[in-house]
């Protein structure tokens, strides 16, 4: 019943309010290049990069967004807030840290910080109005977080767009991820080296136009 | 003389209707209380997608907290329906609708004992420490 208030109060805001600009979250696993991709998009679009990129998982320990991103893509506009948040895991343990030659101290710190990453990337949730997946396409896409996330997003209504990333990687496999979320758009791309960025922002444009 | 030393491996079966009357906060709370017991629960059934998402706010806010305690590994198993005739389907989302995704299996255990569970569609591997 709170529910069904919930998503018609939503649906009653929406109508009388113009938005300005649409919210679209980058959610996914940790390491997946959420961060790249937003750099990427910010980069070419308005000159300056979003987040530190590692290969040290949980770089991303804080929400972090830029407001007005504004894409000009085969002749249409469209601006909206970017929002890339920390990885989702189910486990963070320090000690993973220490095999990157992180220090036992910075490690902790680290390990803690990304425990309230992940609590925040799930409370953001709420506030997002469309979301872009990225997986890591040389990754089993079967794993219960990505299911729990897209999940969650379907419960809110949220529309989905997946992203099948690192597609420069020989053991990329795109047809998987595919298979793995049969009823979604799947685009494969590399935020690293720009690859099909063009279908990106097609399917991004088409993200946008169903919120 | 050499001893062995065994470890043992303790399962939990949670029946649904153990937790199908409790919040959200309780359901989460008594799957956390077991596997902080170092217990591999077993669910006969699935959470739905907000109390999965609790679960792992709740196991991240436990890590910071909880000594020696890393978080959770967490699985659910589903019947594949995929080639099933429409009555079979339709069998199984009024149940679905009726009495929860009783068909479903959760698995969550202590990462600490679970290193990784590997899941498949059609099968699901336990990978312990």
């Amino acid at each position: 019943m709170f529910t069904i208030f919930k998503d018609f109060s939503k649906r009653l805001k929406n109508l009388f309010s113009k938005k300005e600009s649409v919210k679209i979250g980058f959610y996914g696993p940790p390491n997946a290049g959420k961060t790249s991709l937003a750099n990427r998009i910010c980069k070419d679009w308005t000159g300056e990069e979003i987040g530190v990129v590692s290969k040290i998982p949980h770089e991303t320990r804080h929400v972090q967004f830029r407001e007005k991103v504004e894409i000009k893509h085969k002749g249409k506009t469209l601006t909206f807030k970017l929002v890339d948040t920390p990885g989702i895991a189910t486990k963070i343990d320090y000690e993973e840290f220490l095999n990157f030659g992180i220090k036992k101290p910075d490690a902790k710190k680290r390990a803690k910080e990304a425990t309230q990453g992940i609590i925040e990337s799930i409370q953001w949730l709420d506030d997002m109005d469309a979301v872009v997946i990225v997986l890591d396409a040389a990754e089993n896409p079967y794993s219960q977080v990505n299911i729990t996330i897209i999940g969650n997003l379907v419960a809110r209504k949220i529309p989905v767009l997946i992203i099948a990333n690192k597609i420069d990687l020989k053991k990329a496999d795109i047809k998987k991820v595919e298979s793995a979320f049969p009823e979604y758009k799947v685009v494969g791309i590399s935020a690293k080296d720009g690859l099909n960025m063009d279908e990106f922002y097609d399917s991004l444009f088409q993200l946008a136009n169903k919120v | 003389m050499n001893e062995k030393r065994l470890r043992g491996l303790s399962l939990q079966v949670l029946p649904f209707t153990e937790i199908a009357d409790l919040s959200i906060s309780e359901r989460v709370r008594k799957i956390l209380n077991l596997v902080l017991g170092k217990k591999i629960v077993i669910i006969h059934g699935r959470l739905r997608p907000e109390e999965e998402a609790r679960l792992i706010e709740d196991t991240m806010a436990l890590v910071d907290h909880v000594k020696d305690f890393t978080g959770i590994e967490l699985a659910v198993i589903e019947p594949d329906l995929k080639g099933r005739n429409i009555y079979v389907k339709f069998k199984h989302s009024l149940a679905k609708k009726l009495v929860g995704d009783s068909e479903a299996l959760t698995v969550v255990g202590p990462s600490s004992i679970v290193k990784e569970i590997k899941k498949d569609p059609k099968k699901i591997e336990l990978l312990l420490d």
